[in-house]
């Protein structure tokens, strides 16, 4: 019996390999992304996690040390503590950004929207289209000794606190933060803006009936309203300030010292300036760890419901 | 008079926000401001802070220009991005449509690496990629930064066509398959016009992120001449640091360009950032 295949089954079994074949042959469009990313992305990846292993100066050849560039990661001093700088940075480049645009976009949408033209939008997001690296040399300028910073400093009558702050061991780091905000605050702004213009209004009439005042109808309506567009502004502010690079190397290189040295610089000086591509490796596969650990239960904390 | 008691209320009310943003605009402004106002400081002066000069050299600009081949940086740098852009854009976008629309098997697998590896920091991949590009005898040329940055591009590129493609009625497919039309006929004529919007702001994301790269510059392209605007400011800055005014007016030659895309575009760069943002 089993000769008898009906004709109608094999049509069926061949149309059905043909649409396997063609759904194969989809990949024909996938191909060309697969392989500029497998080439210059995903393979880099993998290529950082084994030169992590080695001891290696990118000529001579390499030395298999298992983890001890991890254990100096974070027994080395200047590595060690450029982690720490990263999270520092956290501060600057993510908590006070958001808690800025928190009251400036709620206090925005009792004006509604008069004043969020475009002189406004056009002046708060300017920071976030200027290359990093500009930014870098334009805040060198506002700290330097006659920069702005110090000149209203003077105004105020403060000229004892007045400095070169990039250079200034216990205020490098702080300065090099306010950068960060200077560049990170204009997109929370504009996106807690667009989130809050969402928020039903009834929502705000109904708190107000129940007797809530400005600062209970921002705890009760407007907070939970934003969740999602927060947890935005927290992980890529996150993200820019534990990967930050361009600002700092142009502001300061890390110095005085290494008292502005982030993962970032580190990693570039162990492996352009030391010519340690294996430790510079190590530096950058915790660094990617860290951003994971740090992003990862951040979406699921902000996630809607 | 109640109607003038109304304004003026109305006007109470909003101070404290007008004061707000003026302040947070100011904030962003002052920067770019003192770099203007050093930038007309007579050269080989020490320029302070804040202040209109009372006699502004423009001509710093010119000289500026020259010294730091702002020419040549912005046929390179546009060489760069006409290089990444358009690429990256198409095979994302045909990359998604795969994904998306022709269900390719393993598709799932391979969007999913690429989320995965959609927020790792640049810092990973620069030891590999240096060595690669000098393996491939690139490095030092533009290649050796349009390259990568392609594949650098994959996963927010592929991520945000994806998510456009998703939003595209099965139904529009089907009747394209229907009226006898292959993949390649769908995607030219039925989906790339409908893309339109969300293929513009995709590429305005990448001109800026590839306009600004400043690592990746910086380590596979020695020469300054041939990298990116922002790339080339870290030799700029390293060469003109004594000079504060030439400093400043080159630097702001350096950025004029994308203020000035910015300042054209700016409704669809603010659309695009925010979308971006959310999707990212």
């Amino acid at each position: 019996m089993r000769s008898t295949k009906s004709p109608v089954g094999v049509t069926a079994a061949r149309s059905r390999h043909r649409l396997r074949a063609r759904r194969w042959a989809g990949w024909l469009f996938a191909l060309p992304a697969l392989a500029f990313y497998g080439v210059f992305n995903f393979y880099p990846v993998l290529l950082s996690i084994q030169y992590s292993f080695y001891d290696w100066d990118g000529v001579g050849a390499s030395t298999w040390v298992g983890l001890r560039n991890y254990t100096e990661v974070f027994t080395d001093n200047e590595q060690f503590s450029s982690l720490l700088h990263a999270f520092y940075l956290i501060l600057f480049f993510t908590i006070l950004p958001v808690t800025i645009a928190l009251i400036t976009a709620s206090v925005l949408r009792q004006l509604q929207g008069r004043f969020t033209g475009a002189l406004a939008r056009t002046l708060l997001f300017l920071p976030q289209i200027i290359p990093g690296a500009a930014a870098g040399v334009a805040w060198t300028w506002m700290y330097s000794d006659n920069g702005v910073v110090n000149q209203l400093l003077r105004a105020i009558g403060l000229d004892g606190v007045t400095r070169a702050w990039l250079a200034d061991y216990t205020w490098a780091l702080t300065a090099v933060g306010f950068i960060g905000t200077w560049l990170s605050t204009g997109l929370c702004t504009m996106l807690l803006l667009a989130g809050i213009g969402k928020i039903d209004n009834s929502l705000y009439e109904a708190a107000r009936i129940d007797g809530a005042g400005p600062i209970r109808q921002f705890l009760a309506v407007t907070l939970p309203g934003l969740r999602n567009e927060i947890g935005v502004c927290v992980t890529i502010t996150i993200i820019a300030a534990l990967a930050s690079f361009d600002v700092v190397y142009l502001a300061t290189q890390g110095g005085p010292g290494t008292q502005t040295m982030v993962p970032g610089v580190a990693v570039y000086r162990l492996a352009f300036n030391d010519a340690r591509l294996g430790a510079a490796s190590a530096l950058a596969v915790v660094l990617a760890l860290v951003v994971i650990a740090v992003v990862v239960p951040l979406q699921r904390l902000f996630r809607e419901k | 008079m109640p109607e003038r008691t109304q304004t003026a209320r109305a006007l109470r009310r909003r101070t404290p926000g007008l004061i707000l943003i003026t302040a947070a605009a100011l904030y962003s402004v002052v920067p770019l401001l003192s770099m203007v106002s050093a930038a007309l400081a007579p050269q080989g002066t020490f320029p302070s802070g804040l202040s209109w000069p009372s006699d502004p050299h423009w001509h710093n600009f010119v000289d500026a220009w020259n010294v730091a081949n702002i020419t040549t940086l912005l046929k390179s740098s546009m060489l760069i991005v006409l290089g990444v852009v358009p690429v990256a854009v198409l095979i994302a976008t045909m990359a998604a449509y795969a994904i998306a629309v022709l269900e390719i098997p393993l598709g799932g697998v391979f969007y999913t690496v690429l989320v995965l590896t959609l927020t790792l920091p640049y810092e990973i991949v620069i030891v590999p990629l240096y060595e690669q590009t000098r393996a491939m005898g690139l490095l030092g040329t533009q290649w050796a930064l349009i390259l990568p940055l392609i594949g650098m591009n994959m996963p927010f590129a592929v991520f945000w066509m994806r998510a456009h493609f998703a939003g595209v009625p099965k139904e529009l497919s089907e009747a394209a398959g229907m009226d006898g039309a292959g993949p390649w006929r769908a995607l030219f004529h039925i989906h790339l016009p409908l893309a339109r919007p969300a293929i513009a702001s995709l590429a305005l994301l990448m001109f800026l992120s590839t306009w600004n790269q400043f690592l990746l510059a910086l380590v596979l392209i020695d020469d300054p001449n041939k990298r990116t605007m922002a790339g080339a400011l870290q030799a700029f800055t390293t060469k003109y640091s004594t000079d504060q005014v030439l400093l400043n007016a080159g630097a702001l030659l350096i950025m004029a360009p994308t203020i000035l895309v910015f300042l054209v575009l700016q409704r669809h760069f603010v659309k695009a950032l925010l979308q971006g943002s959310i999707k990212g």
